[in-house]
């Protein structure tokens, strides 16, 4: 254990805890508003993010900018980043909506219990990820690096770069025009209403399943914008890539309360954190031990995370 | 003829709710059901405003044949309902609450004006307007709900039980707010406990048993008549 590295890099630690932890909480979000209104863990949600990864590579290649190719201009890179957050965000809310379409809506016409809905998502999970296997031949596919991390900044010791601030910046902005779009906005109000009350909901003129399609396309494109950050943070990815990714921002929504738009966010950041901490402390292996730890000593002592749920307030 | 059922039977599982119900309110009426409790009245106005789905017989409103609308279709034809207990957003402000009773609505200089009504009829909601609707007490999620309910600007307004948990004094206001939206243009069909009060306000009346109409009239009629006087208004 290694008590003394942590304290001496504590800045260092938090700013790329940060920055993992932005995306997180992207793709965090994505399992929140299904959760807030459905009651249902979209466990497919890992291979909507996954999806967006392998978009970006493909937009780019297509906009010639594929492996070996030269690094861009500044605003080259704006451009190729606007045209992948496009991209993956349409194809990750695609596939948000094909699966919600297959694997959910036919049982919710049948009024299954919970636990099918529970086996349905890890088969849409599984049968997704195993499709790309076998179109990827599970090969990883790299992409050339977008953005050279260059050092902007110092603070307290900690060299952030323009990558790092980059991704976190994103992160926030895409995280406060969906909380802006939820709680201001008619239709915002239409996805709080099925959250809160489902039957008045529908008194009041709200078409559930409009509402139902629109949080799998915004929950989808929020993981797509994700898959761009990662692609651009990590520069490679694999068919398998959402599972770990999944289930950490799924514990973020956990941690931060699941049906909690703040609470994704919070416990996304937190996540990052933490583990980078952890990794600091116990060594790199020890970095995904550290996260889940961390999450089952929040739940004993707050059950419904840090923050509760909001979007669906005070439904018992 | 504003709404009609004809011979609506209506089951939850395997339990019979309404056996062949019909009845008929016309523009412009405030139409009572009474009956004791389970008698079938909450479930006839959930068959209105099609929350269940039932299971022979039709139902027709404004001209239309409506019996397999959903229930947000049935909100854009005119169609409005207070639920049984009231059914407030609890984590959205009264503001909001009213806002999401005018959802199928985009009509933003006609939707002020009705906030506008809403809160003359109502002035506590105005004082309240900020209050997070779980907070208020309940009387005022009754008015809240009754409200919300005006903001769609119906044609026909179902109110489930508005004189529930009401103190006396709020009760007879209720229903004098009641008895102005209909003067107003609005035609009222209203599910009540309080006999008394429905059938001195409403112009007809229908009373239910274990899922039957067993007596209909007007409210002057069957406030006088003997068998409705012994069951329901607790007078002999």
């Amino acid at each position: 254990m290694n008590f003394q590295f942590v304290l001496d890099n504590l800045a260092a630690l938090t700013v790329t805890g940060l920055t993992q932890g932005s995306i997180y909480a992207l793709v965090a979000l994505g399992y929140t508003l299904v959760y807030g209104v459905l009651r249902l863990i979209n466990f497919a949600h890992s291979e909507v993010f996954m999806i967006g990864t392998f978009t970006t590579t493909i937009i780019w290649a297509a906009l010639g900018f594929g492996v070996g190719a030269a690094a861009p201009s500044t605003l080259g890179v704006l451009g190729l980043i606007l045209a992948a957050v496009l991209a993956a965000g349409a194809a990750s809310g695609a596939t948000a909506l094909v699966v919600e379409r297959v694997a959910y809506r036919p049982l919710r016409k049948r009024n299954a219990p919970p636990l099918i809905f529970l086996i349905s998502a890890i088969g849409a999970s599984v049968a997704l990820m195993e499709a790309a296997g076998a179109i990827t031949n599970r090969q990883p596919r790299g992409m050339p690096s977008l953005v050279f991390p260059k050092v902007q900044f110092s603070i307290f010791g900690a060299d952030v770069t323009n990558l790092q601030l980059g991704i976190i910046f994103s992160a926030l902005l895409m995280w406060v025009g969906l909380d802006t779009f939820i709680n201001r906005s008619r239709l915002g109000r239409g996805v709080r209403a099925v959250a809160q009350n489902p039957e008045v909901a529908a008194l009041m003129g709200v078409n559930k399943d409009r509402v139902i399609m629109l949080i799998f396309i915004l929950g989808g494109a929020m993981a797509g914008a994700a898959s761009v950050l990662y692609d651009v943070k990590v520069g490679l990815t694999t068919y398998s890539v959402g599972f770990l990714i999944g289930i950490k921002a799924f514990t973020a929504a956990v941690l931060g309360g699941i049906g909690n738009l703040r609470g994704a966010l919070l416990g996304g950041l937190l996540l990052g954190v933490v583990e980078n901490y952890g990794a600091g402390v116990f060594g790199n292996q020890w970095m995904d031990v550290v996260a889940f730890l961390v999450l089952v000593v929040v739940l004993l002592f707050r059950p419904n995370g840090l923050l509760g749920e909001s979007l669906g307030r005070a439904r018992a | 003829m504003l709404l009609e059922l004809k011979d609506v039977s209506l089951a939850y599982g395997r339990i019979v709710a309404l056996h062949g119900i019909s009845l008929t309110v016309d523009e412009g009426e405030i139409v009572a059901l009474i009956g004791a409790n389970g008698a079938g009245k909450s479930t006839t106005m959930r068959a209105v405003s099609g929350l269940r789905p039932v299971l022979k017989g039709s139902i027709s409103f404004d001209g239309q044949d409506i019996t397999k609308m959903r229930a947000d279709l049935r909100v854009i034809r005119g169609v409005s309902q207070s639920p049984e207990g009231r059914g407030i957003f609890p984590g959205m402000s009264v503001r909001e609450n009213l806002e999401m009773g005018a959802y199928t609505r985009r009509n933003r200089p006609e939707i002020d004006k009705d906030l506008e009504r809403v809160f003359g009829l109502f002035p506590r909601l105005k004082e309240r307007e900020k209050q997070s609707g779980g907070t208020m007490s309940g009387g005022e999620q009754q008015m809240l709900a009754v409200g919300r309910a005006l903001m769609s600007r119906p044609k026909l307004l179902l109110l489930d039980e508005p004189s529930m948990g009401l103190a006396p004094m709020l009760i007879q206001q209720i229903f004098d707010i009641i008895v102005e939206i209909n003067q107003q243009g609005t035609t009222v069909l209203l599910v009540e406990q309080n006999a008394q009060q429905a059938l001195s306000r409403a112009h007809r009346a229908y009373v239910l048993e274990t899922g039957r109409i067993v007596k209909e009239g007007t409210g002057a009629e069957l406030l006088h008549d003997p068998a409705v006087k012994d069951a329901y208004l607790g007078v002999a």
